[in-house]
């Protein structure tokens, strides 16, 4: 948009033509209420200039402000086509400064990858080196390629980073806003086509993972460890794009692993997901083995264990209703539950 | 010698992510310098000093450190020519948020963290408005989600600027951020004559200073020195 029609089309079309252009308004304590058939030159003459002194307001400044802004958005809705899809690792160091003995570790589209390892070893630290694309920069030294090339500056900046999801081991929320308008928020920020629709979904989905539910109104600090983890699984399993998602614990919230993971999990993508759960780790392909800060070996998963990982899916089964019975103030009984 | 002046909330994590890119350029050979502004107390200086290079503070005391800033700053930046500094850095705290210290052609660049709740981006005001990098902080506490929110927040008050999380803990980003903040071929010889990028509002310091009576007569801003000579500033 030029800077012209920019002045000149009234607010209220402005609105509709990029809905976001209201945020930014409010966000910049402009007071249009009232004003949405006018231009924003007219607005400007209409404001008191006591109002504009009062609010910080620097009408140049925001002119040009909501310009690049209007750019800046419009760039995030062309279709991020990813065409290659991998991940490579280069050694870095151990803790104690030694150096990492593997040569170089190449994960492609379609693999999950298992990350094993004592805890405080350095597993939630791969996965970060991995989001920020390490090059030589973090405590491990690693430098990790996307697609075979090194990121661009403002690849690494992007506020909205769509190479990687990561669904962390923190899962503080800080802010103070409800479950729906922190999803609303996010679903914005990630530029989604059919906002409501989404959010509606990854509520449902949301409430489907967590053992108790909640409502849109909750406050999102006001969720417990599990819904927090599941709310954020059903997050990132349906709102992004992301070629590439990284996994820190699905393990630790009560929440049923298997459907998180099978949400989580598609075909065209790059799974990597630390755990302590034989379940988890035996389900990927592989599994990097941690020690020291340090990666060990990588292993693949054998026919052996695989069978294995059958053997323990029914244990878990049997594991799951017991709890659930527990849960719900069953008795348990060898007849019934072994 | 390039300038680069600092600024954000109290305690957003500006000390901890400028030792870890203060120590960047270290490595790289850089000399650096930093003089921190503040209004009460700071210790600063002390965490700076660890990283052997010159170091200075200037308490603003019953003024607003902003308009203190701007009252020092020509004597700063004569003050690391002298000291032979390559880059000099100033940390100033935010602590009203209608005033920034940022000059014209200087580089500025604001600290945030993501704790500080959802509305702060739009209350910070002049500081986070034109600032040149705006540099968000403490992403390990929270999660992707709320930090692609709290960026987008950001991103609106200041579409222009360049957004980066540094993680002032672990350094994550801080050898980006000295990338991205010196300018090697840039040399401030003077301030004199320059302008501030927002004018601060008079009536705000001579009400700190504590005025009561009502006018433009008493509106009027109070000009204290730093003082460059000795270690305790
Ligand atoms: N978890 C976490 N803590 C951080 C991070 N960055 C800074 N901190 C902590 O936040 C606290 C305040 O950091 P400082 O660097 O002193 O903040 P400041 O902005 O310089 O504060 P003032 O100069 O007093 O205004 C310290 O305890 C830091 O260790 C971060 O990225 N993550
Ligand atoms: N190679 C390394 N060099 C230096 N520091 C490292 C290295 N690897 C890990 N660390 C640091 O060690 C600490 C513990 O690592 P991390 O949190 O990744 O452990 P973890 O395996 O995820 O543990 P847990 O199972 O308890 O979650 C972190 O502060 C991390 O930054
Ligand atoms: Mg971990
Ligand atoms: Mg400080
Ligand atoms: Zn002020
Ligand atoms: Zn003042």
């Amino acid at each position: 948009m030029d800077k012209n029609t920019l002045l000149n089309i009234t607010i209220g079309d402005l609105f509709l033509k990029h809905p976001y252009t209201k945020d930014f308004f409010i966000d910049h304590l402009i007071p249009f209420e009232g004003h949405e058939n006018y231009s924003i030159n007219k607005l400007f003459e209409v404001i008191d200039e006591e109002i504009i002194e009062d609010k910080a307001i620097n009408i140049e400044l925001f002119i040009n402000n909501i310009l690049e802004y209007i750019d800046l958005m419009s760039s995030y809705f062309v279709s991020e086509n990813v065409v290659e899809n991998k991940v490579t690792i280069f050694p870095g160091t151990y803790k104690d400064g030694t150096a990492e003995t593997f040569d170089m570790i190449e994960i492609s589209k379609g693999e999950i990858i298992s990350i094993v390892g004592p805890t405080g070893s350095g597993k939630s630290r791969l996965l970060a080196d991995i989001e920020w694309a390490a090059n030589l920069d973090t405590p491990t030294k690693r430098k990790v390629l996307i697609n075979g090339r090194v990121l661009e500056p403002h690849e690494r900046f992007s506020a909205s980073n769509k190479l990687v999801a990561q669904l962390s081991q923190n899962m503080n929320f800080v802010m103070d806003l409800t479950v729906e308008e922190f999803l609303d928020l996010h679903a914005t920020s990630r530029m989604v086509e059919d906002k409501d629709d989404m959010v509606n979904k990854i509520f449902a989905k949301a409430n489907e993972l967590a053992g108790e539910g909640f409502s849109k109104n909750t406050p999102i600090t006001q969720l417990s460890g599990g819904q927090s983890r599941a709310l954020m699984i059903a997050d990132t399993a349906i709102l992004s794009k992301s070629p590439i998602i990284l996994i820190d614990e699905i393990e630790n919230a009560g929440i049923d692993r298997k459907k998180a993971l099978e949400l989580l999990v598609t075909e065209e993508k790059i799974v990597l997901m630390s755990t302590h759960d034989p379940i988890l780790a035996l389900m990927g392909d592989k599994r990097i083995v941690i020690n020291n800060g340090g990666i060990e070996k990588v292993i693949d998963t054998t026919d052996e264990e695989r069978n294995i990982l059958t053997e323990l899916e029914s244990l878990d089964d049997t594991m799951m209703k017991m709890r659930n019975r527990l849960r719900y103030g069953k008795k348990l009984t060898f007849k019934e539950d072994l | 010698m390039d300038l680069i002046t600092v600024s954000g909330p109290p305690s957003s994590g500006k000390t901890a992510i400028l030792m870890k890119t203060i120590s960047n350029f270290l490595s790289r050979g850089v000399k650096v310098g930093v003089v921190k502004f503040d209004c009460l107390f700071t210790d600063d200086d002390i965490y700076f000093e660890k990283l052997g290079i010159p170091v200075r503070k200037g308490l603003s005391g019953s003024l607003c450190p902003d308009h203190y800033f701007v009252s020092n700053i020509e004597e700063v930046v004569q003050w690391g020519i002298e000291q032979k500094v390559d880059l000099l850095i100033t940390e100033s705290a935010g602590l009203c948020n209608r005033c920034s210290p940022y000059i014209k052609n200087i580089k500025a660049v604001c600290v945030i963290d993501n704790l500080s709740g959802i509305n702060t981006p739009k209350k910070i005001g002049p500081m986070l408005k034109s600032a040149d990098i705006v540099v968000i902080t403490k992403g390990d506490i929270v999660s992707q989600a709320e930090r692609e929110v709290y960026t987008m927040k950001v991103q609106s008050v200041n579409p222009k600027a360049i957004i980066m999380h540094v993680n002032g803990l672990n350094g994550q980003g801080a050898f980006e951020l000295s990338t991205l903040i010196y300018d090697e071929t840039k040399n401030v010889t003077t301030l004199e004559g320059e302008k501030l990028r927002y004018p601060m509002p008079a009536a705000l310091c001579s009400y700190c200073l504590g005025e009561t009576r009502i006018g433009k007569d008493h509106q009027m801003g109070n000009v204290r020195k730093i003082d460059l000579s000795g270690k305790n500033g």
